[in-house]
């Protein structure tokens, strides 16, 4: 699912190096990203997600070289491939929860909103809990509610790929459990390969496997797999 | 396109309250100076066109825009008095027509215009309905002035005391309407035409009462010297003016003492014009006066005033653009969060753009059309503020 190969990335002129000589995720599976603040776990995020492009080496994602795209080709991926969910939610103030969730489908032209997606988007939050809060700005509802929300709009194309950066950092232990148990169900019946950044130990043992950045830095040239 | 445009409405209709503050700014910016020129370029056509109708007027003493405002538009604002000899002299000449002109009174808010037949054929105002005044007291009415009042052939006019506390003034005089003038979207429409000795009538220089001569008179007699006989303050006047109480209306003093606001004079030929102005610029208490010029001076004023204005205006809309793109360019930094996220979920380059640019074009455009709309409405109506603005 996942291929990193050679992989190297700076930002600008900084001391921060990130490099990986080889990666691989196997699909299906739920991997965790662990390591102390600034190892580079949300960048492997967006490299994998073709937010960022590497200096050398490569990316590739269900058998697509993300790195050697084009940025308009990443951003088509990225909507039809990557589900991605924030620690901050990043959820847009000035629209309801429904159409916070259908948001995907109102920003690239790859994605056409219908009646089906509708019902798609209703079933999810229906399952979720919040259907009853679908017309609500997002101000008004709890922090669980939000992440909630945010899960949807991730999972509403039904991607292969679940990118999710330490989904429960905001939130307290009941709507942890809760958000994971959404997100773990729904990787589970629909196959989709989640990998997920977090400094969340107590949540690890739901993950089939976790990488520690830590090691990996320990590893160096040898790579992780 | 449609869902990026759904975004941009809903941002919009979040953000209503800045979003109409910032259309106001805008519109006001693109507005004000356009419209001003459109009244500016109203104003000038209309006062330059009857201005140039209008060959001389004559007046007693005193500032001629005051003097060619109140001939030439009614306005509410007196010139000094001369008197009807200045209009027999002109007559007198034979060197031009001379039409009197007495515009002091109102109906409500509309002028009754003191004058003669005469005047008609002078600005070529046709009848729509009913007949032409013929008797002491009889109004015509301008089409604008018909329909504010509510009133056409048939109805009645009264006119107005010049003021609340003018007990022992003005009386109120009841005359019938006889006629209602074609539309000429002029200031004649606004006008309660009616004959100067009707107006004379009015201020109370003719008036109406029971014959003290008839037995039936006799409590109203003070008393009689010879064929002279003195009323009480129990003697009845008319306060209109009817077939059957005409006869007993009459004016006391000289009719050349009479008062007028101006004689608007009609001289065939430019020699006799001439003539006229050579003949009035040693005169005392008159004045003769061409209302172009004063209207051409009028406008040069006002076409001066007008500079600063617009100065003025593209100034402060100069520094509410500013404060506006100010407020953009801060919206943008807000959002950008917003912006983030919608790149990294996979907004096409052209989605994010609209949706963060959505704000700006919209106001500006909204804002452009409003002002496009106001500056219409002006164009539109801009005759009917300029002619209240007169008045």
């Amino acid at each position: 699912m996942i291929r990193i190969e050679g992989l190297r990335f700076r930002y600008g002129e900084g001391d921060f190096q990130l490099r990986i000589p080889e990666l691989l995720v196997e699909p299906g599976t739920t991997t965790a990203f662990i390591g102390p603040s600034g190892s580079g776990k949300t960048t492997l995020l967006n490299l994998i997600a073709g937010i960022i492009r590497p200096e050398t080496g490569r990316v590739e994602t269900r058998n697509v070289e993300v790195s050697a795209l084009s940025d308009p080709e990443r951003r088509r991926f990225r909507v039809t491939t990557v589900g991605l969910v924030f620690q901050e939610f990043e959820l847009l103030e000035y629209l309801s929860v429904l159409d916070n969730i259908l948001l995907p489908y109102r920003i690239h032209a790859a994605l056409q909103l219908d009646a089906t997606v509708r019902d798609r988007a209703r079933a999810l939050a229906e399952r979720v809990g919040i259907s009853d809060k679908l017309d609500r700005p997002p101000r008004r509802l709890s922090q669980g509610e939000r992440q909630r929300v945010a899960v949807c709009r991730a999972v509403l194309t039904d991607p292969p790929l679940l990118l999710t950066d330490e989904p429960t950092g905001n939130l307290d232990p009941v709507n942890r459990e809760r958000v994971l148990d959404i997100l773990f169900d729904y990787v589970r019946e629909s196959g989709t390969t989640l990998v997920s950044v977090t400094h969340d130990h107590e949540i690890l043992a739901r993950f089939g496997r976790v990488v520690d950045f830590r090691d990996f830095h320990s590893v160096g040239e040898a790579g992780v797999s | 396109m449609r869902g990026t445009l759904y975004l941009a409405w809903r941002y919009l209709a979040f953000h209503r309250v800045k979003t109409a503050i910032l259309v106001g700014a805008i519109t006001l910016i693109v507005f004000l100076p356009v419209g001003l020129r459109v009244i500016v370029d109203q104003s000038s056509r209309q006062l330059t066109a009857r201005a140039e109708a209008t060959p001389l007027v004559i007046g007693a003493k005193g500032s001629p825009t005051e003097l060619t405002l109140n001939t030439l538009y009614f306005s509410s604002d007196v010139p000094a008095r001369t008197t009807y000899a200045a209009a027999s002299e002109v007559a007198d000449t034979d060197l031009a027509q001379a039409i009197p002109m007495y515009v002091r009174f109102r109906v409500r808010d509309q002028p009754i215009v003191g004058t003669t037949l005469e005047y008609f054929g002078f600005r070529a105002l046709k009848l729509a309905e009913g007949r032409q005044m013929a008797v002491l007291g009889e109004a015509v009415l301008g089409s604008r002035a018909a329909e504010q009042l509510g009133v056409g052939p048939g109805d009645h006019v009264v006119s107005s005391p010049e003021s609340v506390f003018d007990i022992a003034g003005v009386y109120p005089l009841r005359m019938p309407v006889v006629g209602v003038l074609e539309f000429t979207d002029s200031a004649d429409d606004d006008a309660v035409f009616v004959d100067v000795k009707t107006a004379w009538v009015i201020e109370g220089l003719g008036h109406g009462h029971q014959d003290l001569s008839q037995p039936e008179a006799a409590a109203g007699v003070l008393r009689r010297e010879g064929n002279v006989v003195v009323g009480n303050a129990s003697v009845m006047q008319f306060n209109e003016i009817t077939p059957d109480n005409i006869d007993s209306f009459h004016f006391h003093g000289d009719l050349s003492d009479f008062p007028l606001t101006a004689v608007v004079v009609v001289p065939p030929d430019q020699r006799s014009s001439a003539l006229l102005q050579g003949r009035y610029q040693t005169a005392e208490l008159s004045q003769v006066v061409s209302p172009s010029e004063v209207m051409d001076e009028l406008l040069g004023t006002i076409l001066t005033v007008e500079k600063f204005v617009i100065a003025g205006a593209v100034t402060v809309g100069l520094a509410t653009l500013a404060t506006a793109f100010l407020v953009f360019a801060l919206s943008l930094r807000l959002r950008r969060r917003e912006r983030e996220t919608l790149f990294k979920i996979g907004g096409s380059r052209a989605a994010v753009a609209t949706v963060m640019t959505s704000e700006i074009v919209a106001v500006l455009a909204v804002g452009v059309l409003l002002a496009l709309l106001l500056t219409f409405l002006t164009q539109r109506y801009g005759d009917v503020i300029i002619r209240a603005l007169i008045r």
